[in-house]
This record gives C-alpha cells, sequence and structure tokens, in this order.
C-alpha cells in the first residue's frame, strides 16, 4: 500500500473473484465517478435550462457586464484551465508512483482552484455592492443606486439566475478543492479547512454573503472526516485519477457558465 | 493494492454493525423494506382518511378531529408524496434490488458497500423530515405530490405552506440525493460485478429492470434536484423563477417575472421517467415469477429487454402530455403526443410476452404467480386509459379529473404495489428462510385485486362525468350530487381492501418466525439466488464465486434430468 502505482491488470474491481470483463475494462470507482458525472450534468443542464428558458422569455434581457468584469472573469477561467493542468500532472504523478510530485501538483491545483473561488467571491462582493442582489441576500437591494440595482428591481431573473448557476458552481469548486485536499492530505487536511472556517466566518463582515457561505467549509469538515473515518486508508493512482475527473469535469461546467452568463451578457456600446 | 476494507468478507460483529449500521446488501436490503412497509401504512392510512372525509365531510374522526378542506389537501399531498417516493421508489428497487441484483449476478456485494449503507440512511432522514412536516405549524402543505408554483413557491399561500412546505422540499431533495447514490451503485454493480460467464444477455428480466431503472433515476432525480433547490431559493430568498407578479388579498408580493411552467417542465422531466423508475422493477418480477411457476422460458426475453430499454429512453421524451393544458403549442401537443403513444408499443411487447409466456404453461398458481398475474392484469387495464390521456383533445376533458385518478393508480399505484407483493412472496423464503402462508396468500390477493378494481375502476366514469381530482367537498356541489352512491361504493371498496391488508401482514411476520423451514430452492427457480443456501452467508455464495453456464430462464429442457437447468449447472448442455 506504500507506494501508489497502478496496476491495472491485478485488480479491476477491488474484490477478489473471477468476474466479468468490466465495461471499457474501468474499475468501479472510476466507474462511479462518471456515473455520478453524468448525473450531476443532468443537475447542471437543469440550472442552464431555467437559466435559458428565463433569459428566452425575458424581453429584453439585461447586458450589463463591463470589460472589468469580463476581463475578471477572463482571469478566472485562465485558473481554472491551469488547475486542469496541474491535475493531469498530478494523475501522471501517482501513477508514476511519485508521491512527493503528486501531493505538489495536487497542492498547485487546489491553489488555482482557492484562486479561482477568492476572484469569484471577491467579484460577487463588487456586483452586489453595486445593488445586483436578491432579496434573500442580507445586504437590502436599495442600499445601492445605478443600473445593477435598476436591474435587480426590474429584472429579478438576472441576478437569481447569475447567484443561483454560478453558487452551484462554486459550491463544485470548493468539494473540488476540498477532495483534493483530502486525497493529498488526508486527515492533516481537516485541521487547516477548520482554522479557515472560523477565521473565514470572524473575518468577513456580517453582511457579506460569504459570511454565510463559508458554512460550506464546516460541511465540508464533517463530510471529510466521516469519510476518513469510513475508509481510513491511502489513496492511491486511482483515486487522485477519479478526484481528477471530477475536477475536470467542474471546469468543463464553467465553461459552458462564462460564455452564457457572462460574455452574453457584456454591455453592448 | 486496492485491498478494499469493505470487501473484507468476514460477517460484522456487534448488533449495530450487523443490523443499524451495515454494509451488507442484504441487510440494507431489509432495512429498506421495513421503512417502505411503515411508509405504505402511513400512506393508506391517510387516504382512508381522505376516502371517509369526501363521503361524510363533518364527520369527526377519532385521533384527526373534523377534516377541514385544506387538512384534504395537507393528506393528498402527503399520501401521493409517501407512496410515490418512499414505497414504489423504495420498496421495489431499494428493498428487492438491493438485496437480490447482487446475488443474481453473483457478486459478494453491492460495488460500494459504504455508499448503499450512507443511501439508506439518506432515504430515513428524508422519511423522518417529510413525516415532521405533520407535526409543524400550519401542518402538511397542500401543493400535492406534484408542487406546482405558485401555490408551492409562496409562504403566504396557505397553511402548510409555510414551514410544512419547506420541510416537504427538503425531504425531496434529500430523497434526490439518496436515490443518486442508490443508482450509481446499482449500475456500477451491474457493468462491473457479473460473475463469469453472466453476460448482459444471460441476466435475469429482474436484474435488467434494476438496472434500468437506476439509469433512469440516475438522470431524473439530477434535475428534480435543481428544480427543489430553485423553489427553495423562491421561497425563502425571495427570487422569481417560478413566481409571476401575485396578488394575494389585495396585496402586491414581491415576486416578479418568473414562471410556474418552468417547474412543470423541470419537474415532469423528472416526473415521467418517476412512473417507469417505480413500475419497471415490477415489470422485471413479473417476468421472473411468469417464467419459474409456468414452468417455461419467459416468451422473447431480448424483445423484453430492448423494450424496457425502449421504455426507459422514450420515457425521456414525453413529459410534456403532462402540461397539455398549460397553453402548449398545439405542435409540441402533437408531438408530445406521438411519441407518448409510441410508449404503447414496447408496453404491448412485453403484454403479449408475458401472455406468451402463460400459454401451454404448467401453470404453478402459488401467491407469487397470482400476483404476477394480478400485475399484467393491473398494468393492462391502466395502461388502456393511457392512449386516451395522451391525446390532447381528450385531455382537455379529462385532464385533473378523477379519470387521471384511477388512471395512474391502477397502472402506477396498485400495479407497482402488485410487483413489491409478488416479489415479497416470492422471495420471503430466500430472505427468511421460512415459507409464507398460501392460504392467507390467497385470500390477500383475491380480496386485493377485487378492491382494487372496486375503487379504481368507476372513477373513471367520475372523471367523466366530471368529478374533479384533488377536490375535497364535492357533496356540496349539485352536479356532482348524482355521484355520491358510486363515490360511498369506493370508499366502501377501500375500507374492505385497506382492512385485508392486515392479512399480509399477519401472514408476514407470522412466518418470519413460525413458517415452515424453506428449502434452498422451493420455487424450483434457475437463477443464481437459489443456489446459495436460505439465508445466504454473509459474502453471499459462502466463499466461491459462481460460475454460469446458461441463461436465466431454461424451464422445461428436454433431455435434462429435472425440468430446468440453473444458471451455474455445468453438467447440462445448454438447450438455447
Ligand atoms: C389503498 C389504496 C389507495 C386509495 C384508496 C387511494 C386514494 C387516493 C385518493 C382519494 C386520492 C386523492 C384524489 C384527489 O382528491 O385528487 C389519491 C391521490 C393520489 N394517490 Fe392514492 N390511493 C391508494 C393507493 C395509492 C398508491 C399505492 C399510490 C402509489 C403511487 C398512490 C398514489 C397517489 C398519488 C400520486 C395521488 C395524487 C396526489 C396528488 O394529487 O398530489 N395511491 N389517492
Ligand atoms: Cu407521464
Amino acid at each position: 500500500m506504500a507506494d501508489a502505482t497502478l496496476q491495472h491488470d491485478t485488480v479491476q474491481h477491488g474484490v477478489p473473484g473471477a468476474y466479468e470483463a468490466p465495461l471499457f475494462g474501468a474499475y468501479s470507482k472510476k466507474v462511479g465517478m462518471w456515473l455520478f458525472l453524468a448525473s450531476d450534468s443532468l443537475t447542471f443542464g437543469a440550472l442552464l435550462f431555467a437559466f435559458s428558458y428565463n433569459r428566452l422569455y425575458t424581453i429584453p434581457w439585461p447586458t450589463p457586464f463591463h470589460a472589468e468584469s469580463i476581463a475578471n472573469a477572463t482571469i478566472m477561467t485562465a485558473c481554472l484551465l491551469s488547475s486542469s493542468l496541474t491535475m493531469v500532472m498530478a494523475v501522471f504523478a501517482a501513477q508514476r508512483g511519485d508521491r512527493a510530485w503528486t501531493r505538489n501538483w495536487l497542492l498547485a491545483t487546489m491553489v488555482f482552484g482557492t484562486a479561482f473561488i477568492v476572484l469569484h467571491g471577491m467579484e460577487w462582493s463588487k456586483l452586489i455592492g453595486e445593488g445586483l442582489t436578491i432579496p434573500g441576500f442580507p445586504k437590502p437591494p436599495s442600499a445601492a443606486t445605478g443600473e445593477l440595482a435598476d436591474i435587480s428591481k426590474n429584472v429579478p431573473q438576472f441576478p437569481a439566475t447569475f447567484f443561483g448557476l454560478t453558487a452551484m458552481h462554486m459550491l463544485h469548486v470548493t468539494i473540488g478543492v476540498i477532495y483534493l485536499g483530502v486525497v493529498a492530505f488526508r486527515k492533516w487536511f481537516l485541521p487547516i479547512l477548520g482554522v479557515l472556517w472560523i477565521a473565514g466566518y470572524l473575518l468577513i463582515p456580517a453582511d457579506n454573503v460569504f459570511h454565510y457561505g463559508i458554512h460550506a467549509l464546516l460541511l465540508g469538515l464533517i463530510v471529510g472526516a466521516v469519510i476518513l473515518y469510513l475508509k481510513p486508508k491511502d489513496y492511491d493512482a486511482h483515486d487522485v485519477e477519479v478526484s481528477g475527473l471530477y475536477w475536470h469535469f467542474v471546469d468543463l461546467v464553467w465553461m459552458f457558465i462564462f460564455p452564457l452568463v457572462y460574455l452574453m451578457s457584456t454591455k453592448i456600446q | 493494492m486496492v485491498a478494499q476494507d469493505a470487501h473484507a468478507h468476514s460477517a460484522p460483529q456487534g448488533f449495530i454493525r450487523k443490523y443499524i449500521f451495515s454494509l451488507d446488501h442484504k441487510v440494507i436490503g431489509l432495512q429498506y423494506f421495513f421503512l417502505a412497509l411503515t411508509a405504505v401504512f402511513v400512506g393508506m392510512f391517510l387516504s382512508l382518511l381522505m376516502r371517509i372525509h369526501m363521503i361524510w365531510p363533518g364527520v369527526s374522526l377519532p385521533l384527526v378531529g373534523e377534516i377541514k378542506p385544506e387538512t384534504y389537501l395537507s393528506l393528498l399531498t402527503m399520501h401521493g408524496t409517501i407512496m410515490v417516493f418512499f414505497v414504489l421508489t423504495t420498496a421495489p428497487q431499494g428493498g428487492f434490488g438491493n438485496y437480490v441484483l447482487p446475488i443474481q449476478i453473483g457478486a459478494p456485494d453491492m460495488a460500494f458497500p459504504v455508499l448503499n449503507m450512507l443511501s439508506f440512511w439518506t432515504t430515513f432522514v428524508g422519511f423522518v423530515v417529510i413525516i415532521a412536516a405533520f407535526f409543524v405549524s400550519g401542518g402538511a402543505p397542500l401543493h400535492g405530490w406534484t408542487g406546482y408554483p405558485p401555490l408551492s413557491a409562496l409562504q403566504s399561500a396557505g397553511p402548510g405552506e409555510g414551514l410544512g412546505a419547506d420541510l416537504w422540499i427538503t425531504s425531496i431533495a434529500i430523497f434526490c440525493v439518496a436515490s443518486l447514490m442508490g443508482a450509481l451503485n446499482f449500475i456500477t454493480t451491474t457493468l462491473d460485478l457479473r460473475a463469469k460467464g453472466m453476460t448482459m444477455m444471460r441476466m435475469p428480466l429482474t436484474v435488467w429492470s434494476w438496472f434500468i431503472t437506476a439509469i433512469l433515476g440516475l438522470l431524473a432525480f439530477g434535475v428534480l434536484l435543481s428544480a427543489g433547490i430553485l423553489l427553495l431559493m423562491d421561497r425563502n430568498l425571495g427570487t422569481s423563477f417560478y413566481v409571476p407578479l401575485v396578488v394575494v388579498n389585495g396585496q402586491v408580493l414581491g415576486h416578479k417575472g418568473g414562471s410556474p411552467l418552468l417547474w412543470q417542465h423541470l419537474f415532469w422531466f423528472f416526473g415521467h421517467p418517476e412512473v417507469y423508475i417505480a413500475i419497471l422493477p415490477g415489470m422485471g418480477v413479473a417476468s421472473q415469477v411468469l417464467s419459474t411457476l409456468a414452468r417455461k422460458p419467459i416468451f422473447g426475453y431480448k424483445a423484453m429487454v430492448y423494450a424496457m430499454l425502449g421504455i426507459g429512453f422514450l420515457g425521456f421524451m414525453v413529459w410534456g402530455h403532462h402540461m397539455f393544458m398549460s397553453g402548449m403549442s398545439p405542435y409540441s401537443a402533437f408531438a408530445f403526443s406521438i411519441l407518448t403513444m409510441c410508449i404503447g408499443v414496447p408496453s404491448a411487447i412485453k403484454t403479449f410476452n408475458w401472455l406468451g409466456t402463460l400459454y401451454k404453461g404448467r401453470i404453478r398458481f402459488h401467491t407469487p404467480m397470482l400476483y404476477a398475474i394480478g400485475f399484467v392484469s393491473l398494468f393492462v387495464s391502466g395502461g388502456l386509459s393511457g392512449p386516451f390521456l395522451a391525446q390532447p383533445v381528450l385531455d382537455i376533458q379529462l385532464h385533473d379529473t378523477y379519470f387521471v385518478v384511477g388512471h395512474f393508480h391502477l397502472i402506477m399505484g396498485v400495479a407497482a404495489i402488485f410487483g413489491i407483493f409478488a416479489a415479497t412472496y416470492y422471495w420471503f423464503p430466500k430472505m427468511f428462510g421460512r415459507m409464507m402462508n398460501e392460504t392467507l396468500g390467497r385470500i390477500h390477493f383475491f380480496i386485493t385485486l377485487a378492491g382494487t378494481y372496486a375503487i379504481f375502476m368507476p372513477m373513471h366514469y367520475l372523471g367523466m362525468a366530471g368529478q374533479t381530482r384533488r377536490y375535497s367537498q364535492f357533496t356540496e356541489v349539485a352536479y356532482q350530487a348524482k355521484l355520491i352512491p358510486l363515490q360511498t361504493f369506493i370508499t366502501v371498496a377501500a375500507i374492505i381492501t385497506i382492512s385485508a391488508q392486515i392479512i399480509f401482514v399477519i401472514n408476514l411476520f407470522w412466518s418470519m418466525f413460525k413458517g415452515p423451514k424453506a428449502s434452498d430452492n422451493p420455487w424450483e427457480a434457475t437463477t443464481l439466488e437459489w443456489t446459495t443456501t436460505t439465508p445466504p452467508p454473509h459474502d453471499n455464495f459462502g466463499g466461491v464465486t459462481p460460475v454460469v453456464y446458461h441463461g436465466p430462464y431454461e424451464y422445461g429442457v428436454p433431455g435434462a434430468p429435472r425440468d430446468f437447468v440453473m444458471q451455474n449447472d455445468p453438467a447440462t448442455v445448454s438447450a438455447h
């Protein structure tokens, strides 16, 4: 168990015995992840359907995003794309059996992922500050005036779909970072998560949505602890590869959200 | 290498690891079964209250008091939701699928035992949450199992639309997550853990049905999850995905610009596949039992498989037939109508194949066989009204009437329940090591069959006569007064049928402890679960992995020493 080499032929299922050859030679965990991604794409598909549905019958659909927002979102996109590259490197390293580099590449992926989340969070806060809100957010919509505030008042579908879609995606990225953290550092990752959670809760002011959103970390902490309790084992190259599938998927989803939500709502001069 | 601890097949020690947080698919299957059994009695009790209220609106009942119209709506919402999710989705798939599928394909357990356990306990939490809706202030929600907005999206829309409705949606969301975990597990297990020789086309039809059901679940529940999240946002964060500008009691609410139709699309994209999630396992069980107890190979095995695949595929393209009345363009309605009627083709293939299996069979009328035949009967009776409802023109008259209630209870509700009964009587010996009482089983069957038809057949007439669905005090509506005798008849039939279920419960629990001991293969069936001991050991086959040489339905084989050939029997040359 000490080294994380991949031995496709000796173990296909993780279960000893004689079985029919599995589909595409994939081991169970990988099939399971593919299936999860299939269902998750339907989950996102439903949200994208809700977005498109609203967008089609709301005429005119607002297009408020300035070059600044687009530039920010482009940097975020670059972060995610780079993280997919480092993820691939992590999988290669794991397949070589190189534990140190597996960990380094995973860490790099997590850093890019975190950068994405932080940039996204700042972008959210800025937009909310300018008045793009939904009624349930802590800061009342009347706090700001201007174009975005008007949009929130007249076309509530715009902020609702924007925040709904991107929140769901941000949640997936957060889960992804925690997932990679658990794979790379196992139980050592949990205290880090705990510290981040408490620090975030204390430092982010109460009128910011992330003051509440940060509890996602607590949830991740609990789930991670349960999983580590149930499966107290070293993670191997299979696990790295499977976590990579998830990460690439989250990346791919962003490639739908970025053009649909941002690029197609760019300010028309 | 990947020494999966969960697959280390020493039986777990201690009560908690063995019976509560067990990783054994057989224990988890039984847990699902008993959860569904609890749920079905809650659901049945609610329907009893509804039926009584319909005939005697003013009567004060013990425990519940007088049922007000809004209480009626709560009852029907909870009845529908509990029945659809916690009975028809839970028992056939989670219960019997979990117990039988791994054994039938020769696997020691599910592919992900931990996930399997989590999936059950998540379902359990979902059940607790929905039951909690009864006890919060305002009570259970009013919006029916379909949860249409704006009613379901506004906190102020009625009693029960406050916390009760939030709990309802939360429960559904939890259930979605649980079902996704389960579906993923079923598919992976079927793909990856089949014993040597168990090719896809040698799988019993039950395995096929659970497999296809899992695929439907995997694709459908994710959509419902999203729809539910958006509904929660509308209710609690003030967004307007589903709510247009609404005026309640002269007051303009803060919503604007949303569309209730969005919910209908998302819900029914899940909802129609859901009815196949409920019925497909029943089809599998019916095929299994008919073939076994008619001592004949199933008629058209491949046709059966392709029919189920076809039903599953088409099932995702017909959701619009629930929305003919919501202002849909006639062209879309036409397309949905044609596609819906296309499903009649694979359904008819299955029906004729079941009849073909029975034809000239040496039928053994054991209780499971009776229920399998009853299943076919209900499937046909309920199915025949489907093509009527699939006509947009006829649906104008029939939509939201008792015609629909009669239709879906026959084909989805009670047919699936008959599938569950057939499965219970059929696999009980394997699960508990004892036989159920045949006499009680037969009495239970005939009362239930007659009762079911007595309750739901007249509902078609009610519907054609204009009796609307989800309507509590029709006795005060003049034009419906003539329908009272028929309604009374239905209520009496319901009281009798529901009471008769006590026979089943007595039979179940009495046989569990006192029934005659069952042999390993009491039905002389061929599939792998009957090759192992009764009840099966922790790893199903006592340390060996079976090898499969035959298809699943080799009955009446010429030249064989017995009239059937077990799937793992190497001695006899395959006749097929
Ligand atoms: C004991 C037999 C049953 C009786 C007497 C019964 C009776 C009823 C009644 C009176 C209604 C309300 C109709 C209305 O006012 O619109 C109803 C609705 C419903 N029932 Fe049953 N039912 C039975 C079994 C089942 C089963 C086994 C299922 C499983 C699918 C089921 C699913 C539903 C659903 C989905 C609704 C619709 C609820 C809604 O409108 O939201 N029922 N039933
Ligand atoms: Cu349908």
